[in-house]
């Protein structure tokens, strides 16, 4: 699979202090990847160096196979970015924002060009209005106009749902996919929403303390970890008197009596055992489900 | 080069747009409005305790207190002012950005942080053209439609200069242009400061107590400041002043404009310099 992207050994130090420790990984093109790790993780600073904000101390970066380094300035025009939050020109209004992104893109931009852009984003009918007078959300949408408005084949999303409603959340969900799916766009999405990291990317990479911890395909990096299993009974003392002395002891995380839960530790091949076991025990499996798979993996690989 | 082109009209969109400029071209109106109404009303009262002094050697007919005189009169207070409101701008024009963030937009586009920088000293250079265009359109032609015109009447240190009303346009336009570089100086001043910190406020306060520092410098007669007096740019910055003199000192004009000149050239390659390598990490 081709690479949009290829760190090598990257490192930033600032005096004393490394930020990002000969961290290598990379993106493939057409996936959406997810970008994570801990708050102090070296994320944003090494977002900052695919972008040539800041300058690495040492290592290289490829994107489309070129150096950034070399050929920065074509590099920049392939690239849509959202860096932690939006900031605009707040005394200008919206629209003009977008023309002085559009310029500054060498964009021969119409009236037409700006309203379908506008009406992707959800910003039609409030172009004209100071961006001062705008809410969090909606800065974020322009944000994500702004990203978008050159049409570039590689998306950078740094926390692009802050501050989002939950339509908004959703909204950006099935864009990411259509950009990504129809259009056929990479996108790089670092997010602390892990569901939401789950739910749209399918490559991902975990950075601690400036160093890689992880990086592959989401499919395979969760099949071989332990799920949370949350299992719901209908006699919580007769469930657990059986599962006392079992193998299936030594697995149980939590209980909650009150609620008639069990937790569970298990591997996802493991479930069909259980129910099959409290079933045969004459327990009441009213509900089984495991949840919150990226959220277990990540506090375990980060030791958190 | 339509790169250049594109970049130089979002900063100057941006410099013309935003509210704080406008401040600069009110202060200047205000100014100029209340002073040219004081001399109106006092000015020829303040007049006679001046010619007073020379009527005992020089015999003066006309009216002394016309548009010109009031114009000079006007651009030696407001010369004062002046570095303070380009300051407020150009102070601002990349540390405002650091400080919002917008910065982080403006470098991940495809143009290069010189071009960048090269454009915001542009459309500063512009915002400081436009506020002396106003100073002038106002202290000039304002006070000659109030006043009137005739010969101008100069007095200084060295005594009393009588300007042919002839003679007066050529040598305001003069002035102008080197008030112009002055700013010019003052501008870049802040420009390269507003590259060094992060905040919007430090750069303006720090391109002011500059200014203050390197005036007071200038002002002591003090030997050992000798050597460096010279190279201040603060000294040559009421060179504008020198065009008034009969004869026109030439040289010593031509030497202070190469002085700011070259004061220019330094803080602009520093602003691009350190621009090239700064870090954004905020």
């Amino acid at each position: 699979m081709a690479k949009a992207v290829q760190l090598e050994n990257l490192t930033k130090k600032f005096g004393d202090f490394t930020a990002v420790d000969s961290l290598s990984f990379s993106v493939p093109q057409g996936s959406i990847f997810g970008f994570l790790g801990p708050n102090g993780s070296g994320k944003s600073t090494t977002l900052r160096m695919m972008l040539s904000l800041i300058k690495p101390t040492s290592g290289h970066i490829e994107l489309f196979g070129s150096s950034l380094e070399l050929e920065r300035r074509s590099i920049m025009s392939k690239i849509g970015v959202i860096i932690e939050k939006p900031d605009f020109y707040t005394y200008l209004s919206a629209l003009d924002n977008l023309k002085l992104f559009a310029r500054a893109g060498g964009l021969d931009f119409t009236k037409k060009d700006y309203d379908a852009l506008l009406t992707k984003v959800g910003l039609k009918g409030r172009e004209k209005d100071k961006v001062k007078t705008y809410s969090h959300g909606m800065k974020q949408r322009l944000g994500l106009a702004q990203a978008l408005i050159h049409d570039p084949q590689f998306i950078i999303l740094d926390e692009p749902n802050t501050g989002l409603d939950p339509l908004g959340i959703i909204e950006l969900r099935e864009l990411m996919l259509d950009l990504n799916k129809k259009e056929g766009k990479t996108i790089l999405f670092s997010s602390h929403i892990l569901s939401e990291v789950e739910a749209v990317c399918d490559h991902l990479v975990v950075i601690d303390k400036g160093k890689k911890v992880v990086e592959g395909v989401v499919k395979d990096l969760l099949s071989n970890e332990d799920l949370l299993v949350d299992v719901e009974v209908g006699n919580f003392q007769n469930a657990m008197s059986f599962l006392e002395g079992t193998e299936w002891a030594a697995d149980i995380v939590e209980k909650q009596e009150i609620e008639s839960s069990i937790k569970f530790n298990l591997s996802k091949n493991r479930l069909a055992s259980l129910n099959a076991f409290l079933v045969q025990k004459g327990v009441d499996v009213m509900g089984m489900e495991y949840r919150k798979r990226l959220e277990e993996y990540f506090l375990k690989i980060t030791n958190n | 080069m339509k790169e250049f082109w594109a970049i130089l009209k979002n900063e100057l969109i941006k410099t013309v747009k935003r509210p704080r400029s406008f401040i600069g071209f009110g202060v200047v109106i205000f100014i100029c409005f209340v002073l040219q109404a004081a001399l109106y009303n006092d000015g020829k009262e303040m007049l006679s305790l001046i010619t007073n002094q020379i009527e005992n050697s020089i015999s003066i007919n006309g009216t002394v207190l016309n548009g010109n005189l009031i114009c000079y009169i006007l651009l030696q207070t407001l010369i004062i002012q002046m570095p303070l409101l380009v300051a407020l701008v150009t102070g601002d024009l990349i540390s405002g950005e650091t400080s919002s963030g917008t910065i982080r937009f403006l470098l991940s586009r495809p143009a290069g942080r010189t071009k960048i920088v090269l454009a915001k000293w542009i459309a500063g250079l512009f915002y400081t053209l436009l506020l002396l265009i106003l100073l002038g359109v106002i202290a000039l032609y304002g006070s000659r439609l109030i006043f009137g015109d005739g010969d101008m009447l100069c007095v200084n240190s060295t005594g009393a200069t009588i300007i042919r009303n002839a003679d007066v346009n050529w040598r305001f336009m003069y002035s102008f242009f080197i008030a112009f570089l002055s700013l010019s100086v003052v501008a870049t001043l802040a420009l390269f400061l507003s590259t060094i910190m992060d905040n919007s406020i430090t750069p303006i306060v720090s391109t002011m107590a500059i200014i203050i520092i390197f005036t007071i410098m200038g002002m002591f007669d003090l030997p050992s400041l000798d050597v460096i007096r010279p190279f201040l740019f603060t000294s040559h910055m009421i060179s504008w002043k020198d065009m008034f003199e009969n004869p026109v000192p030439v040289q010593d004009i031509i030497n202070s404009c190469i002085i700011l000149f070259a004061h220019i050239v330094i803080l602009l390659g520093a602003s691009i310099y350190i621009f090239e390598r700064k870090d954004i990490t905020n």
